[in-house]
């Protein structure tokens, strides 16, 4: 390599430098260098299995204190479960991302209502959301709900509410829906397993 | 899956077509990536796009999508053809030997049946023919004319190598090297392994994709063998689970098919579903039917139901048709419907046709929203401009969003592909006043049972009698549930021994579906379930690691369902003799005495091999179906039929039938009919998807993963782009009949160009992660493109295979 | 292998205690087995607390864009046809090697801003950079970069954090298919003799580890199935220290010495104060221009 007369300069220019740096007291026992703390050493562990797809691969959610009364979890990190058959640890790029999904900026935090013909939110307490929502299933069911079919036959179905089910809710919430949807008549059911 | 996870690593070769595994599911791919590196496995990926799956393939062939049944057909054919199938487990262990009624046949693209008026098929000759005995007639050396081996050569030898690649636009040399990978398979030492997904149900001829595939893996002898199996990787973390609970319009929990308006009769419809053994010695195992549905209404209706009041049959719906997801929308598209609950779901995002959901959305009433995350869907009434066209001031939908917890923040199993519950544990408090699921559905509930306990109603009794023994009404107990989804004695039960032997004592859980009675005396939400939370605790949070036969079952690991059984139809990974296949990768062998093994057999312990009793146990025959009688909508074959937009003129496989153009049984409404594009405008074909950085429309709130896909993109090969002067970085605008999306243009040479039937067809890749709400940069529903229609058995809507146009838009000049 | 005294000090002339005997530790990538879907990318930013801008697709999977001070791994998407009509996507995750003879260790100025620690991770301590950016100028791999935030020069760390309590790196911990390993080098290098038989048996002929012997060998490997082209994965052929360090190292800086003698240290430290980042642009421009020469010859 050739070496213009500049660079010659230059990099005689930073090596004086820092060689100088080192003589004029930066010791290299002050500029030991430390590895950053690692940052789970006394965090709370909990088994959990991820949200997303099939394979349900198993987490380690970490969270701040011990559970203590005073200290409130907050979800500082998740990793793979190693113990787990399937994953053994490993996570994809939207299991290994779920801390922002815990704590994206959109997550909901109240109940809220969209008035009709209006174009914004407002905040509602689960009491009102609840009794109003029952009102509205009550008045259609009242009013639409099937007994018996033109045939006489009896049918009991209710066609006028319908429901899409989750399929990232777990078997419990699925057991209470369906035994909600079915016991009121309603047969427009539907989940996300086909989309 | 009949197999799972885990068992992928047993495989010699793997096939992945119909689904992107590497992508939409990695850590399950990790298995394939260990059978390749420590079975020496080959893997081969069949796929539109040469994706991050065929990324690490051993082999790779393109094809058109929308035109899997052909090159399967093909598959089929070809080991018919070279006698590459296994033939001790095919005459044995499926109906190939069956005869089939003489009056069945397929012409010019129809079977016998078939009524082009109300585009259903009369299936009465999709039929065996019965013997006098009632049993059916079989000829073990399948030779006879009639019988389903010799049916399926003749139907598939029509899909020659040359039709394959004419069809599919698969080079033959691709097609024949994949079909002899497969075909290799036709060994007992030898297994194959699918993985499909989402790839193959999204099509109008979504199950029939699956059930060729079903086919070739009966005529290898490769189901219930360990490294085997049919393996639908499922989408949602348990969308296993609410499918296995069947929240469904025609299913109640655990694949009990509701009844229809003419099944007025209990006994009849308990009886229509009980179905009696076709063959000797057979298990037939739906003849527990009422066990199941009985302990099902006990679970509901407590002490309501008993046997003077047919256990509250007439309380469960009755159906005069299927009100799936797209009816539904049909429906609320016409104004018949007032209200609507979306549970963690997104359908302005999810369903097709955007245009038409946000109009049937439009004229609710009401519309709750139950969900962690904003979502479209709560806001389809909001003005975002280009990306949702909405007037809210004309837009009287009363809209309810309730937060609710995410994974972290709650408690309860999911259902893993692989059939296993799994427990997970609350780790902290959610977000404000978030609330599980469990509250939100039971504060809704009991408010409105509260309502008509007050006020009465049109009939209330269902509502009121529904069994609510939680601690807290509005905030039942994860475990709770789960306990009573597996099943209690509500008296003691006994045996039929004599003397009989208790076998659970009342109030006690049970331990298996074996103990569900139909006089009353148990209850059990889900009989799939039962066993999951028995005497002995909550199975699903068991957390055993061992392996003790080193091949990946886990047997002590959460809890599989049927009675943690991990691979199903096991009885099949053994000759008739009752000797595994293939020694070395054994579930259940039999020992002289009964079945014993590394897996829970699947069958009577004590059914002795020379009892020929079936593996395939909940079948009426025993046997694996080759011919699927009378259970499919559009024929008991598959046959290729081309996508309800096609860039074809007609079927190449019947070119002088219309009616045979596409899928003949597939239910399509008179305005999505009038949405189909055609060629002529919108010349090539578009195949929507996912992206491994992403996960549907939720992880475009994740920053992280919108730092790894921040915006909106559309793929195009490199010949497409070059015709359009499009380069990578343009933006483009992406037309359908229905609508537009706009978005970046990456160019690639991993979407090829493809000669089909003499012309060259192009195909627009599209993947479906943006939307107008999220930390992603925003973007258009991809589903503003896509057709409203489904599988003519699933109504699965066919997001896999449409028609666009593609133009780039050129930069105008700031003003 | 958790043990992370340090072997060697940037801008340091007292040499590092150094009777102890430790393994090396390695990170290998097969490529052979990454499916590209960036794990790594989400594992290294939530473990180290970074999160990048949401910026735009620009006609790529390639997301971000560039290796930044916030982004420290990034996989790189290579559509290639080694042979015509054999289309290969190659996805190699890129990042810090680690080389056992850091080019920019070597190259800083600040004593202790980059270490190597005696298990081989070359480390970079924020506390003592001064964002002259030499360290990219001695990186012949093109990795560290210097934030716009703070001027300070970034990349991965192996997560010496995690390595230094006995975890794995969260890239190894994460990766779905196995593709990233990690252990001490010798077993590295052995598993990695298994995987490149494996690939010659499915025709792979020129497979082979990644291991360069011009920068003393990594602690970062790569298998690679066409090893005669690493090219085709964005990587050169034989990487060297720059000879720009190299000459720094050997003739520069005893001359420095010398100069030191004639130039006053207030002329020095305005050198060094005055602007740090224009430095090293101005090298890396003179660089680029004497690399675009060369090219032209």
């Amino acid at each position: 390599m050739e070496l213009s007369r500049r660079h010659f300069f230059k990099v005689c220019a930073a090596g004086a430098g820092s060689t100088s740096l080192a003589m004029l007291g930066f010791s290299p026992a002050e500029a030991l260098a430390e590895v950053r703390t690692f940052k789970l050493a006394h965090t709370t562990e909990t088994r959990s299995t991820c949200p997303y797809c099939s394979v349900s691969c198993g987490l380690i959610v970490y969270s701040l204190g011990d559970r203590a009364k005073n200290a409130r979890s907050e979800i500082i990190h998740i990793e793979g479960d190693p113990d787990h058959p399937v994953n053994r640890g490993t996570l994809c790029p939207k299991g290994a991302g779920l801390l922002d999904f815990v704590h994206s900026e959109n997550r909901l935090r109240h109940p809220e209502y969209r008035a009709a013909g209006s174009s914004e939110w407002q905040r509602i307490s689960w009491d009102e959301a609840f009794t109003r929502i029952a009102r509205h299933m009550k008045d259609d069911r009242d009013a639409n709900f099937i007994r018996r079919n033109e045939s006489g036959q009896t049918v009991n179905r209710w066609l006028t509410t319908g429901m899409l089910a989750s399929s990232a809710a777990s078997n419990e919430t699925g057991w209470l829906t369906v035994k909600m949807a079915r016991s009121l008549g309603i047969v427009s059911l539907d989940t996300q397993a086909r989309i | 899956m009949t197999n799972h996870w885990v068992d992928i690593k047993n495989a010699d070769v793997i096939i992945i077509m119909g689904g992107n595994a590497a992508e939409a599911h990695p850590c399950g791919f990790k298995w394939v990536t260990e059978a390749k590196q420590h079975r020496g496995a080959t893997l081969i990926v069949v796929d539109p796009r040469f994706n991050r799956s065929a990324a690490v393939a051993d082999v790779y062939a393109p094809i058109r999508s929308g035109s899997d049944i052909a090159f399967l057909g093909g598959v089929i054919n070809y080991m018919l053809s070279n006698d590459k199938i296994h033939h001790e487990y095919v005459r044995n262990f499926t109906n190939a030997a069956y005869l089939v009624r003489p009056d069945f046949g397929f012409e010019d693209g129809l079977f016998t049946g078939y009524n082009a008026d109300t585009r259903k098929y009369d299936r009465d000759t999709w039929d065996y023919q019965l013997g006098e005995d009632g049993y059916v007639q079989i000829d073990d050396s399948m030779q006879h004319p009639r019988c389903v081996l010799q049916l399926i050569k003749r139907h598939y030898s029509r899909y020659t190598p040359e039709v394959v690649s004419k069809v599919c636009g698969t080079p033959q040399e691709d097609f024949l090297k994949v079909a002899d990978l497969i075909a290799s398979t036709s060994t007992p030492d030898r297994v194959m392994t699918i993985m499909y997904a989402l790839g193959w149900t999204q099509h109008t001829t979504g199950s029939q994709n699956i059930r060729s595939m079903a086919m070739i893996q009966l005529l290898l002898g490769n189901i219930g063998r360990v490294g085997g199996g049919v393996n639908a990787l499922r989408g949602h973390s348990n969308v296993q689970g609410i499918t296995d609970m069947n929240l469904v319009t025609n299913v109640l929990p655990g694949y009990m098919k509701l009844a229809s308006d003419d099944e007025q009769d209990f006994q009849a419809y308990l009886d229509a579903r009980s179905p009696k053994p076709l063959r000797p010695n057979q298990i037939s195992y739906w003849q527990n039917f009422p066990n199941f549905w009985v302990s099902l209404s006990k679970a509901f209706y407590g002490d309501a139901a008993n046997q003077y009041n047919n256990f509250r049959y007439d309380w469960f719906p009755k159906l005069d048709q299927p009100y799936d997801v797209l009816h539904m929308f049909e429906r609320m598209y016409q104004g018949q419907m007032n209200g609507f609950i979306s549970q963690g779901f997104n359908p302005l995002a999810a369903v097709p046709c955007v245009q038409k959901v946000r109009e049937g959305l439009s004229k609710l009433k009401y519309l709750v929203v139950i969900d962690p995350l904003a979502t479209e869907t709560s806001e389809f009434w909001a003005d975002m401009g280009d990306y949702n066209e909405a007037s809210p001031s004309e837009i009287q939908t009363e809209v309810f969003r309730l937060p609710s917890t995410c994974f972290a923040e709650e408690t309860g199993s999911y259902t893993n592909s692989g059939r296993v519950l799994q427990w997970h544990w609350k780790a902290a408090d959610p977000p404000g006043e978030a609330k599980p699921d469990t509250d939100i559905i039971a504060g809704i509930f009991y408010t409105l049972r509260r309502l008509y306990e007050d006020e009465g109603g049109t009939f209330p009794e269902p509502v009121v009698n529904l069994s609510w023994e939680y601690g807290h009404p509005m905030e039942p107990a994860p475990e709770d549930l789960a306990k009573e989804f597996s099943g209690r004695a509500l008296a003691d039960v006994a045996d039929a021994g004599d003397p009989p032997v208790i076998l659970a004592k009342a109030g006690e859980q049970l331990s298996g579906f074996g103990q569900l009675r139909a006089d009353g005396s148990t209850a059990c939400g889900n009989w799939l379930y039962c066993g999951a939370w028995s005497e002995g605790g909550n199975l699903m949070a068991r957390r055993d690691t061992s392996d003790p036969s080193g091949l990946g079952f886990y047997p002590d690991w959460g809890y599989a369902w049927p009675a943690n059984r991990r691979v199903l139809y096991n009885r099949a990974n053994c000759d008739m003799q009752g000797r595994p296949w293939d020694p070395t990768r054994a579930t259940i062998h039999w020992n002289g005495s009964k079945w014993v093994g590394n897996d829970v057999p699947d069958i009577k312990a004590t059914a002795a091999p020379a009892e020929d009793v079936g593996p395939f146990i909940m079948h009426p025959d025993g046997v694996g179906h080759l011919f699927a009688l009378k259970s499919m909508a559009e024929g008991p074959l598959p046959e290729h039929y081309e996508p309800f937009e096609t860039p074809l003129p007609a079927n190449p496989m019947h070119p002088d039938n219309p009616l045979a153009l596409n899928n003949p049984a597939t239910r399509i409404f008179a305005y999505d009919r009038e949405q189909l594009g055609t060629a002529d405008k919108f010349p090539y074909v578009a195949t929507t998807y996912r992206l491994t950085e992403h996960y549907h429309y939720w992880t475009k709130n994740v920053l992280a993963n919108s730092i790894l896909q921040p915006s909106q993109f559309v793929e195009l090969g490199q010949e497409l782009a070059a015709e359009k002067g499009i380069k990578d970085g343009d933006q483009v605008k992406v037309m359908s009949n229905r609508g537009y999306i706009r978005a970046v243009a990456v160019v690639t040479k991993r979407l090829k160009q493809l000669d089909v039937d003499g012309r060259k067809v192009h195909t627009v890749g599209i993947p479906i992660h943006w939307g107008f709400i999220g930390v992603a940069q925003k973007g258009f529903l991809a589903n503003r493109l896509t057709p409203f229609v489904g599988d003519a058995n699933a109504q699965t809507p066919e997001f896999k295979a449409f028609l666009v146009n593609v133009e780039k838009i050129v930069p105008t000049a700031q003003a | 292998m958790a043990s992370l005294d340090i072997q060697a000090r940037s801008a340091t002339t007292t040499p590092s205690p150094g009777v102890r005997d430790y393994p090396d530790v390695a990170k290998l990538i097969d490529i052979s087995k990454c499916i590209g879907c960036k794990a790594c990318q989400v594992a290294c930013m939530e473990w180290n607390d970074l999160r990048d801008v949401v910026g735009e697709n620009t006609g790529s999977y390639q997301n971000p864009p560039d290796l930044d001070a916030k982004s420290w791994t990034l996989m790189r998407f290579y559509e290639v046809e080694p042979e015509p009509n054999r289309l290969e996507w190659l996805i190699r995750k890129d990042g810090c090697m680690h080389c056992a003879d850091p080019g920019c260790l070597a190259a800083c100025p600040s004593p202790g801003a980059i270490v190597k620690y005696s298990n081989g991770i070359v480390d970079f301590n924020q506390e003592h950079c001064i964002g002259c950016g030499y360290c990219i100028t001695g990186c012949p791999f093109d990795i560290p970069r210097i934030s716009q935030t703070d001027h300070k020069a970034y990349k991965c760390s192996l997560c010496s954090d995690r390595v230094a309590v006995g975890l794995e790196p969260a890239c190894v911990k994460t990766c779905p298919t196995g593709a990233i390993t990690f252990g001490s080098k010798p077993d590295m290098i052995d598993y990695a003799v298994d995987r490149v038989r494996d690939l010659q048996g499915r025709g792979f002929k020129n497979a082979a580890l990644y291991d360069p012997p011009g920068v003393g060998g990594t602690h970062v490997m790569y298998v690679l199935q066409h090893a005669d082209r690493p090219e085709l994965y964005g990587l050169p052929q034989d990487p060297t220290i720059s000879p720009l360090v190299e000459l720094w190292k050997g003739v520069a800086k005893p001359v420095a010495i010398g100069v030191m003698a004639a130039v006053g240290l207030t002329a020095l430290f305005h050198y060094i104060t005055r602007g740090p980042n224009a430095v090293s642009k101005e090298i890396e421009e003179d660089e680029e221009r004497k690399a675009k020469e060369e090219q032209q010859v």
